[in-house]
């Protein structure tokens, strides 16, 4: 079995896999059960400010049958008292030396009051802190979680205040309701953040009830905006972490990320660790199905990297991280067209409705004679000449490997947009972009 | 609609009489129909609605019923299909639109009549009608026999405007679906409630008529316009074998009809029972006597297991049942003791020449006769041509093969101008269902509304069938 322990700046961990800072990682009965379940680390459900939590707290998107694809929930930081916390961290290190044990932090906005509380936990023996820049609902209104993730210069500010004072390692926690995430992020690391963590919940409102017209989640008749997580925010979460894990000072910086948002397999976790993440952390997925989850995500990633030849964790870790780039550096001279094997097509026509509907017109149906068998049934074949290479067929395909995006060549320079407009520049005018078209044998019907 | 999900549990012997006749499949809970629904994929001109006989707009009902439009999904079924409650439960589905379904190939096919039911029973709990009468014609039209064609036929008529009358023998409308599927498969009031929802539609149903003893053909032709004929086909013929009138000799469509309209307890069935036959009718009766409490049914039949007429998966069903079945075994005579039943006398056969039907003609093995110990014989061998009113037709140069009336495919027209006919009295060849003869009766009704009104059915308006093609 291959090695999965991970040394996050400092922290060491049997595995990636870490619990949230979230309702699962509430109590010491928790966090001590998910770890003798295998769970590598967790992050301690937000300490700090006092807090009245409300009912209900969850809303859910369900689809097609697919309970919670999408959780929200307007739960606050721990409503439990700041002593028994303390107290319960304290045991639950003492109990589990070797797993990480990390304590998400979250009070008002002074100097004091964060010295204080970090203080507070590192007298707990816990192995580091998560700043709680993150949470949009409840706190922040009281100036608190995204309030302040959403001002860099207060990140910057809190995080040199906490800096000041910790003597074990920092992780900032990023808030996804920001235009550029990358901002937040430098902003934490010029106040010397230890890493980064993110995403942390997306503003959402779940839903309208159609007979009662109230809100999800409904808090007695009203609702408003809390946290979406769950596997629906997995691909907003991972362009996220691109976003951080590409940016030169973060890079710079080397600090390590902490992957979140979404991840319920081990699949998912290797998404984000090839994105860059070096510890991924679980709520919705553990909140859906419980701690033990984690073994199959252990035994997952171990044989997948006993496939790949991969022996520690770090040596793929990022892996994915140098093919982030962007639309002005992609090849525009890489073509494909759609390829349909009939021998594997079941005639469901979703192809031919998809391209004829909402794409380029190029799946026509045609009585192809390609078994004994007669049949009134016609099948869709591509006119590969007028296929833009879009491949949304092969996405609406219900049947593995029937539709293929193949390469072909067209005699198309090979040239990235952002060279093309440095060569020439007059393409940015239309008459000149057809006389183009028309050279590098572009054709659009 | 069922408001939990109960798995299906049969140990006859756990169960009363009463639920051992509930229907057979239980109704799909909202959460297992939604998910059902789900999983088709909306397919594009799909393979499902070509095979229905009616083309019912499958994919697009099934994704109503996926976004909770349950009642928009009965208007689509019903729109095609005006027995869709009937259909749901009794069409051989698994020989028409779920052999059609592409998922057939590498995961179970949709199960698209149980989600037709579905659809069909929750516009029955909610009362939905969804078609009013069209705005009078002037034109009348007499239906003969009000069974599926002749419901179809009426209903689809009176959406266009027409005033229509049936005329049916028996003493409820519905025909087959009423008096011929076994309770288990279809209640009776399933049947009875599509009979009231053509009758509200204005229809004049004018049941305990026989035409020709209550009402006189000629006087119908004269009085209407047109005349549909659905009178669909009759008993079940003699064996023509010794011993076939002794108390214990039942016809199989009436052994049915027994379980369709009195009480279960009251009905006589024996402990050992032997059903002549081995279509559906027969699989029904055997299916039937196991469930009112015989201890041993057998299914006697000349031929094999391969040239049995029943539906494969009713076969399966009747071999759960713990039907047994005796292949190439011909009754030659039915033995009685006091004038009642008490044996089944038969020869075994082998299998000789392939016959007209393109079978192999059983042959007899000489001198293997043998004896069943029965105290119960059931018939279910076909049924009777109807006779007397082919024989009446025939005076107006309607043309019968066979017993069959012959009519034109395109409008079920018959060599009489003003006569049209659809359901089992057309139906020369093939298995003869209900959903063929609901699209015989729709067919019809296009038809007739073209040669009355002069001009083809305004679109969206009993749309026929093979307009897709």
């Amino acid at each position: 079995m291959a090695n999965l322990e991970i040394n996050f700046c400092g922290i060491k961990s049997p595995n990636p896999f870490w619990l949230a800072s979230a309702p699962p990682t509430n109590s010491a009965y928790q966090v001590q059960k998910a770890f003798e379940q295998g769970w590598g680390g967790a992050v301690w459900k937000t300490i700090g400010a006092p807090v009245l939590n409300v009912c209900n707290r969850y809303g859910t998107i369900d689809y097609k049958g697919s309970k919670i694809i999408g959780l929200n929930n307007v739960e606050l930081i721990s409503d439990r008292p700041l002593a028994v916390n303390l107290k319960e961290i304290r045991e639950t290190k003492k109990n589990f030396p070797k797993h990480a044990v990390i304590v998400s932090v979250m009070v008002e906005s002074t100097k004091e009051a964060w010295q204080e509380i970090v203080k507070q936990v590192e007298d707990t023996g816990a192995d580091g802190l998560e700043l709680n820049f993150g949470c949009p609902h409840g706190m922040s209104e009281r100036g608190m979680g995204s309030a302040m993730g959403q001002v860099p210069e207060y990140t910057c500010m809190v995080t040199e205040w906490v800096m000041d004072v910790a003597t074990t390692p920092v992780i900032v926690k990023l808030t996804p309701n920001v235009t550029d995430i990358v901002q937040p992020a430098r902003a934490a690391i010029n106040g010397r953040a230890s890493a980064l963590s993110l995403i942390n919940t997306i503003n959402s409102i779940m839903g309208v009830d159609l007979d009662t017209f109230e809100i999800s989640p409904n808090v007695g008749g009203k609702g408003g905006h809390g946290g979406y997580a769950g596997p629906a925010v997995k691909p907003i979460a991972l362009h996220l972490l691109s976003a951080v894990a590409s940016d030169p000072e973060v890079q710079k910086a080397r600090v390590p990320i902490s992957g979140i948002g979404g991840i319920e397999t081990w699949r998912d976790a290797l998404e984000f660790m090839l994105l860059g993440a070096t510890s991924v952390q679980v709520c919705t997925a553990v909140m859906h199905w419980g701690f033990r989850i984690v073994e199959d995500m252990i035994e997952g990633l171990s044989n997948w990297m006993d496939e790949k030849g991969f022996s520690s964790v770090d040596q793929f870790i990022g892996k994915s991280v140098p093919r982030i780039s962007t639309f002005g550096d992609f090849d525009l001279g890489f073509q494909t067209v759609a390829r349909i094997d009939h021998s594997k097509c079941i005639q469901c026509n979703l192809c031919y409705i998809a391209c004829n509907d909402a794409a380029h017109q190029c799946i026509d149906l045609h009585d192809l004679k390609v078994t004994d068998k007669p049949t009134d049934r016609l099948w869709p074949t591509v006119r590969e000449e007028d296929c833009v290479g879009c491949d949304l067929c092969s996405k609406v395909c219900p049947v593995d490997d029937c539709i293929s995006m193949v390469e072909i060549t067209t005699g198309r320079p090979h040239v990235t947009w952002n060279e093309l407009v440095k060569d020439k520049p007059e393409v940015l005018e239309w008459g000149k972009m057809e006389a183009y078209r028309k050279e590098a044998n572009i054709h659009i019907h | 609609m069922a408001e939990h999900y109960k798995p299906q549990k049969y140990k006859a012997w756990e169960l009363t009489l009463e639920e051992r006749f509930r229907e057979y499949y239980p109704p799909l809970s909202e959460r297992e129909a939604t998910t059902e629904a789900n999983r088709c994929l909306y397919c594009y001109d799909a393979p499902c609605m070509v095979a229905c006989p009616t083309h019912i707009d499958i994919p697009t009902f099934i994704r109503k019923i996926a976004t909770g439009n349950v009642k928009g999904s009965a208007k689509t079924i019903l729109e095609s299909n005006l027995m869709g409650a009937t259909c749901s439960r009794v069409c051989p589905v698994e020989e028409l639109c779920e052999g059609a379904c592409v998922l057939r190939a590498d995961q179970k096919p949709i199960m698209i009549g149980r989600l037709q039911r579905y659809a069909m029973d929750y516009a029955d709990e909610h009362k939905i009608k969804f078609f009013q009468p069209g705005k009078p014609n002037s034109r009348k039209v007499a239906i003969v026999g009000a069974g599926p064609a002749g419901l179809s036929c009426a209903g689809e008529l009176a959406k266009l405007g027409f005033a229509v009358t049936c005329f049916e023998r028996k003493e409820w409308a519905g025909g087959l679906d009423t008096y011929g599927i076994v309770v288990f498969r279809e209640p009776v009031e399933v049947s009875l409630a599509e009979v009231k929802m053509i009758e509200e539609l204005g229809v004049q149903i004018n049941t305990k008529t026989t035409v020709g003893k209550d009402i006189q053909f000629e006087e119908i032709l004269a009085d209407y316009d047109a005349v549909f004929i659905g009178v669909g086909l009759g008993e079940v013929p003699d064996m023509e074998i010794p011993g076939e009138h002794l108390e214990g000799v039942f016809d199989g469509l009436e052994f049915i009809e027994e379980t369709k309209t009195r009480p279960l307890n009251q009905i006589q069935f024996g402990r050992r029972v032997c059903v002549i036959g081995a279509g559906n009718t027969a699989i029904d009766c055997a299916t039937i006597a196991r469930r009112l409490g015989a201890e041993r049914v057998m299914m006697v039949y000349r031929r094999s297991e391969a040239e049995m007429p029943a539906y494969h998966f009713e076969y399966e069903f009747a071999l759960k049942e713990g039907v047994s079945f005796m292949f190439l075994t011909q009754p030659i005579e039915v033995l009685g003791a006091d004038g009642k039943v008490d044996g089944l006398k038969c020869l075994r056969m082998d299998l000789g020449q392939p016959d007209a039907s393109g079978r192999r003609t059983p042959v007899p093995i000489p001198d293997s006769d043998f004896i069943i110990h029965c105290d119960m014989v059931i018939k279910a061998i076909g049924q009777k041509k109807p006779i007397d009113v082919l024989n009446k037709l025939a005076e107006y140069g309607v043309k019968n093969q066979k017993g069959y009336i012959v009519v034109d495919s395109e409008t079920k027209r018959t060599d009489h101008q003003k006569i049209f006919a659809g359901g089992d009295c057309i139906r020369s060849k093939g298995e003869a269902s209900t959903v063929m003869a609901v699209q015989d009766g729709k067919i019809a009704a296009k038809a007739i509304y073209k040669q009355l009104v002069g001009e083809p059915v305004p679109q969206g308006v009993a749309q026929s069938a093979s307009q897709r093609k």
